[in-house]
């Protein structure tokens, strides 16, 4: 039991998270160690939301990602933002018109990977451009405040847990019922281990690969529909750090590079570790350079610990 | 005759060059007093990094790997040679010899752990993004005055009986100079061959005796090389560093591998058609200027062409036999 537990790749990713936390709490003496908790909760969340859509995607195989994440982020948290116009009764309504942003970005996204048989990472590279250019034309760089309704439920805390986490825990733990029980998340499996095979076992690969477009759009548009209302309105680089957060909590959870095996619990850690590298930094007083020298480095050790385990085949 | 001009492999080669050659013409109908030797040194003034950097980013490309690193990496250049290489040249140039030697080491790692590129070489941007804010804290420094100085060579004019003088721009030279260096080393010598095809396919190169982390740490330390030239080269041109100077040539120097011919997997990419590419990429900017395309929408535009382009392969891909 106890050995099964240690052979999941995910334990790691939440045992470098605590191993960062205690670096932290060592250096401030074990003060404010709960809040420190509920604010590496909070911005995980968010780390999570896209990283559950980009790690579908991981699992269709190597060759698939979506550079898209940060673009549509913003596309749809910016034209939510502007629509709702910070009234409350518009909440559904934006909420909605973002998730139909994210079906189209993927709509589109996919167009260009099967119309034009360009590898994914340059169809997503080459949408992002247009994506982002749409939402600077929109926004035109204007801070449009959320509803008061939609900052405080992405903000509220229930015992120093936040409602957001808890809800987006719910949301992973379904999406890991529907990667590990369902004819469609098998099917992202079976795509991912051999294309080939599951096309011969009558996958219907097409129609699989389109809608794992979709969703890692939806979620990316859902997060920026949310990040927007938790930091006080979209802006234009909102989506910046969530290129790299969106492939690291991937890779750094224990999701396999190579495809086929895909994997939800250790998003989570990852994110944490994330957040809590970041902080741990900051909390180090550490200058900006260093900051960023460290954050690039640790990144790159984790992955070297995690993941560059042998392929199947 | 006419088959063979129009045979797919013809059409595909001909692409970058004739997508160049479209923009121009697009350019000299919007604004014809941009075609002269003053419009031209203007235009593609910044050509020169960009076709560096996007050779750097082909060297990777070539080994199935991508660079998400190269922009921090041009700015880490920028800062050192405004900084060290300005103030103590030898201080500089071992930073500068240390950059390509970690580009060499990162290739090793991924190849030995078997790590994706795309996440090593986007922590290697907060790396290069570190250091360079550590070498140069504030927008400033200086660049060297023989830079400076190769970068504003006015080459002589050449005189053409009964026309008059030809002076070619400084950035057309520099880049037929690069593209021809490139093309040389990489599509020429035997070992080039080696390299494209451990990109190609990896199990027959190695199963023929060469080494594939060789090949792998020989590219990317031949990216750094170019991304270090790069670095230079915008250091020339500008007056004074900054570290994120270079943050779009992470995306410029992708999309001119692409726009040049270069396919993402197999080995197969083209120098030349690469240094066209980022040609055609500088030249969209002033394009859609004339056109009076607002800021706003010049990268979508810029995102649109990279589409038309890959259309555009698509269909001459679907013209030719099947594969």
């Amino acid at each position: 039991m106890i050995r099964d537990v240690l052979r999941k790749p995910w334990l790691w990713s939440f045992v470098a998270a605590f191993l960062v936390w205690l670096a932290t709490m060592a250096f401030t003496g074990f003060k404010g160690g709960g809040e420190l908790i509920s604010a590496a909760l909070t911005f995980a969340t968010f780390f999570v939301i896209v990283g559950i859509g980009q790690m579908f995607v991981f699992t269709l195989g190597p060759g698939n990602v979506d550079l898209s994440i940060p673009a549509t982020m913003t596309l749809a948290g910016s034209v939510a933002m502007k629509l709702m116009d910070t009234q409350d009764s518009m909440i559904v309504i934006g909420l909605l018109v973002a998730l139909v942003i994210g079906v189209g970005v993927g709509i589109f996204n996919y167009i260009l990977i099967l119309g034009l048989r360009i590898p994914p990472i340059i169809a997503t590279l080459s949408s992002s451009f247009v994506i982002l250019s749409a939402a600077i034309a929109y926004g035109r760089g204007l801070r449009i405040k959320p509803p008061p309704l939609l900052a405080e439920f992405t903000t509220v805390q229930v015992a120093g847990i936040p409602v957001l986490a808890i809800a987006v825990v719910i949301l992973a733990a379904l999406m890991g019922v529907v990667l590990h029980r369902t004819i469609y998340g098998r099917s992202v499996t079976a795509i991912g281990q051999s294309i080939r095979a599951a096309g011969f076992a009558g996958v219907p690969v097409e129609r699989i690969r389109f809608l794992t477009y979709v969703l890692s759009a939806v979620l990316a548009a859902l997060c920026g529909y949310l990040f927007s209302g938790f930091s006080g309105g979209s802006s234009l680089s909102m989506g910046e750090q969530y290129l790299l957060a969106s492939i690291a909590v991937v890779v750094i959870g224990g999701t396999s590079v190579a495809g086929g095996n895909g994997n939800l619990p250790g998003l989570w850690g990852a994110a944490l570790f994330l957040f809590l590298v970041q902080s741990m930094l900051n909390t180090y007083q550490l200058s900006a350079g260093l900051r960023y020298l460290a954050t690039g480095l640790i990144i790159i050790a984790v992955i070297t610990a995690a993941g560059g385990q042998k392929t199947l085949r | 005759m006419i088959a063979t001009v129009l045979s797919p492999k013809v059409l595909r080669a001909a692409l970058p060059a004739l997508s160049l050659l479209i923009l121009l013409v697009a350019v000299w109908y919007l604004n014809p007093r941009a075609i002269s030797p003053l419009g031209f040194n203007l235009m593609f003034n910044l050509a020169v990094p960009i076709a560096l950097a996007t050779v750097a980013q082909m060297c990777v490309i070539t080994v199935n790997d991508l660079d998400l690193g190269i922009g921090a990496y041009v700015g880490f250049v920028v800062c050192v040679a405004a900084t060290w290489l300005y103030d103590t040249p030898l201080l500089g140039i071992a930073a500068l010899i240390g950059g390509i030697v970690l580009y060499m080491a990162v290739g090793a790692l991924i190849h030995v752990r078997n790590l994706p590129s795309i996440v090593v070489t986007l922590g290697m941007s907060f790396v290069w993004l570190g250091l360079a804010i550590l070498v140069l804290p504030t927008p400033g420094g200086k660049a060297p005055e023989w830079l400076a100085a190769l970068m504003k060579y006015k080459p002589p004019a050449i005189p053409i009986p009964g026309w008059g003088d030809l002076q070619i721009p400084f950035p057309i030279i520099a880049a037929v100079v690069i593209a021809i260096v490139a093309h040389v080393l990489l599509m020429r010598t035997s070992y080039g061959s080696i390299l494209r095809g451990s990109g190609g396919n990896p199990k027959a190169i190695e199963r023929a005796g060469w080494s594939l982390l060789k090949t792998k740490v020989v590219m990317f330390g031949a990216a750094g090389f170019f991304g270090m030239l790069a670095g230079l080269a915008l250091i020339g041109l500008t007056t004074s560093a900054q570290a994120n100077v270079a943050e779009r040539y992470t995306l410029l120097s992708i999309a001119g591998v692409i726009l040049g011919g270069g396919y993402f997997v197999g080995g197969r990419v083209s120098p030349v058609g690469a240094v066209i590419g980022a040609m055609t990429l500088t030249l969209s900017l002033p394009f859609l200027t004339f056109l009076k395309i607002p800021p706003d929408w010049q990268i979508g535009a810029q995102g649109a062409i990279l589409i038309v382009v890959l259309a555009l392969r698509a269909i001459i891909d679907r013209l030719g036999p099947q594969q």
